[in-house]
């Protein structure tokens, strides 16, 4: 029971965390499809950032060093994206389709050469993220997950950057007839959810295990990620549901082999199918009245009406 | 002669094929430059001769190379023409992973289990293509669910449902527990392969190279007639330029989409016929975490090609190409996924070759650049 907790807060984090990132995306009118490739990049930083620091160092000067690197990296990495969509009005599916193919390649090739060797595995100390408290093992990521998600909601809806950043996703022209930089809040949206996923790789691959082969790169979990997005309607805490919902049974895969679900005789691969499967259920039940943004993939054109 | 001139280069600039040649040669070329400044960030003293030379000269060193590069051409053309068919209809099918995944387990199954002759497996592995790209298809026709969505789902479900079946806890009919792998077509069955027809005698005795090749530039130029030349592909391209105008002029919408995506998924499928059933490698039903990269790299060679069917077979032969100089990099200083880098590389400056287009023609009409049209599809 204990075990299935440790993992469901665990998936929830992460998935909830890198969907909140593509919800920023594409609440600003970018569709972020390169989530997957992002959180890549922000794991292997984060995990070499971890790799390179100094052995004496204090545990939260670890925590908050490498996740700010991690935040940095799916930034600049996102930057990408930013640059081809909003500066170039390229095709937003096909240049993030691009920057995945690109994350996986190029972070096999840096962590081989990191480690100067044929293997692009990496070995690390996840010491500082894990704490016990009695049976149960949480990470450090929780709470992180925990503070964005609040600072997430109050920044979407209670603040001006947030309504100014959601009209660019909903009518950009209309936004700039009330003098809103659209480039700038499309910018911001993409930027964000670099950093979130860019924290998200991280927090997928860091607290569970002590090393990582990056030839896997993240194995799907941004895609999972914009499921989640989607299945929790672009809103924040119906995201961290969705999270809750997706992360469940991916525990379930993990552990139905060791507990009492082992007599079903279902294998790893079926649980998980489930999510996807019941993401595919949902939509098809609540497309007709999707809250998906009205701008969102359409590159702005300052001309038209 | 001054006037001939200009007015040669005012026909290149509206020639659409000319310029859209011209842009992706220029995405290579700075795809390779910036590869050239990777290599030079990892290994600055090799970059040059070990590392660039050796990608972009390996391919054609030995029949052995140059056979391995028709081998693994032959299925990345299928997948192209797959993500290039649907693009063309205003469709963006990233489920061809999926689709080219199903179409492995078609082919195997039909293979060693049935035991049926190579044609038919092919056959078969088209049928289950076209079922799983399909299913995007359905939804995005009567549910409006983009088809990016349901795709990239349905890729995951397909991975996971054939390794399940195919691996069975080890005790799948297809699953060989010593290689951990499928039973290779070359010794449980003869019958299913693809005939080499000498092929594989030219290019060093390679057994995996086959007619596959003459197989997918045969279907390249079928979907360029059938887009080109027909009024069913007529149709559906008007749907992808403008459904309500289809609609309007009394093209039925819903089952062009569905269509788009089944043909474009039986591609696919097919891709993976000819993959397996060339007997170039097995499938592994142990590899659940990453969809095969076939499917993916059908994206590129798509893109780089400009969607054009005829284009698809050289970008694949090109992008296979410099992936068998990849995996010929010495390991002393490089690693083969360097190949990759670029061809990634290449593909995110495809994303605006529009951009390029426009300056070019821009250039050759004498101007300094033009006026970009609305990106996108609006």
């Amino acid at each position: 029971m204990f075990l299935l907790l440790k993992y469901t807060l665990l998936y929830t984090v992460v998935l909830m965390m890198v969907a909140l990132g593509g919800m920023f995306s594409e609440r600003s009118g970018i569709i972020n499809i390169a989530l997957e490739g992002i959180m890549v990049i922000g794991g292997l930083a984060g995990v070499i950032a971890i790799k390179l620091m100094p052995a004496g160092a204090n545990m939260l000067v670890i925590v908050l060093g490498s996740v700010a690197v991690a935040a940095l990296a799916g930034m600049i990495y996102a930057a990408l994206l930013a640059f081809a969509s909003i500066n170039l009005n390229a095709d937003q599916t096909i240049g993030g389709t691009a920057l995945n193919m690109l994350a996986t390649a190029l972070a096999m090739v840096i962590a081989k050469g990191f480690n100067g060797s044929a293997s692009a595995k990496l070995d690390y100390s996840n010491r500082a993220f894990i704490y016990d408290f009695g049976e149960l093992t949480v990470s450090a990521f929780l709470f992180i997950g925990i503070v964005i998600l609040i600072v997430s909601y109050i920044m979407l809806y209670k603040t001006r950057i947030g309504l100014r950043l959601r009209s660019c996703g909903e009518h950009p022209q209309a936004a700039a007839s009330v003098g809103i930089d659209v480039y700038k809040m499309r910018y911001l949206g993409v930027l964000i959810s670099g950093a979130l996923g860019g924290i998200g790789g991280m927090a997928y691959i860091v607290p569970s295990v002590s090393s990582w082969n990056f030839e896997v790169g993240v194995s799907g979990a941004g895609f999972l990620a914009l499921a989640v997005m989607i299945f929790g309607q672009w809103k924040p805490f119906k995201i961290f549901l969705a999270a809750m919902f997706f992360a469940l049974f991916k525990s379930l895969a993990n552990i139905a082999s060791s507990t009492a679900l082992a007599s079903l005789g279902w294998t790893q691969n079926m649980y998980n199918m489930i999510p996807f499967i019941a993401s595919m259920v949902i939509l098809a039940f609540t497309s007709k009245k999707s809250r998906a943004p009205k701008a969102e993939g359409v590159p702005y054109d300052k001309g038209s009406r | 002669m001054e006037n001939k001139k200009a007015s040669l280069r005012s026909r290149l600039a509206e020639h659409e094929g000319f310029l859209s040649v011209l842009a992706s040669l220029i995405c290579i070329v700075i795809g390779l430059a910036l590869g050239l400044v990777v290599l030079a960030i990892i290994n600055a003293e090799h970059a040059l001769v070990d590392g660039l030379w050796v990608i972009i000269s390996s391919g054609l060193k030995s029949p052995r190379n140059m056979g391995t590069v028709l081998a693994n051409a032959a299925p990345l053309i299928m997948t192209g023409l797959s993500v290039g068919f649907a693009f063309k209809t205003g469709l963006f099918n990233i489920g061809a992973a999926g689709q080219y995944t199903l179409g492995a387990f078609g082919a195997l199954y039909c293979a060693i289990v049935l035991q049926w002759p190579w044609y038919l497996c092919l056959l078969a592995s088209m049928v289950f293509g076209a079922v799983w790209g399909a299913i995007p298809g359905i939804f995005k026709a009567y549910l409006n669910i983009n088809e990016v969505i349901s795709a990239i789902m349905f890729n995951w479900i397909g991975l996971y449902m054939v390794n399940d079946i195919m691996y069975g806890g080890g005790q799948g009919a297809m699953y060989d527990m010593a290689s951990t792998k499928t039973y290779s077509l070359r010794k449980v069955a003869k019958q299913a392969m693809i005939p080499s027809c000498g092929m594989s005698d030219v290019f060093g005795k390679l057994q995996s190279v086959t007619i596959a090749i003459f197989i997918a530039i045969f279907f390249a130029i079928v979907i360029y007639i059938l887009i080109n030349k027909t009024t069913f592909g007529y149709e559906l391209k008007a749907c992808g330029f403008n459904k309500h105008a289809a609609q309007y002029a009394g093209i039925n919408d819903k089952r062009n989409i569905i269509l788009s995506m089944t043909i474009a998924g039986a591609l696919a499928g097919m891709g993976a016929g000819l993959f397996y059933l060339s007997t170039v490698a097995e499938w592994n039903p142990q590899v659940s975490t990453a969809l095969p990269a076939m499917g993916f790299n059908g994206i590129s060679v798509a893109l780089l090609a400009c969607s054009n069917p005829i284009g698809t077979i050289f970008s694949s032969l090109f992008v296979s190409y410099i992936t068998v100089g990849g995996t010929k990099l010495s390991t002393q200083y490089y690693t083969k996924e360097i190949a990759d880098v670029i061809t990634a590389i290449i593909i995110y400056l495809c994303a605006f070759s529009l951009l390029f287009r426009n300056k070019i023609r821009g250039l050759l009409a004498g101007k300094g650049g033009v006026n970009l049209g609305k990106g996108g599809n609006g």
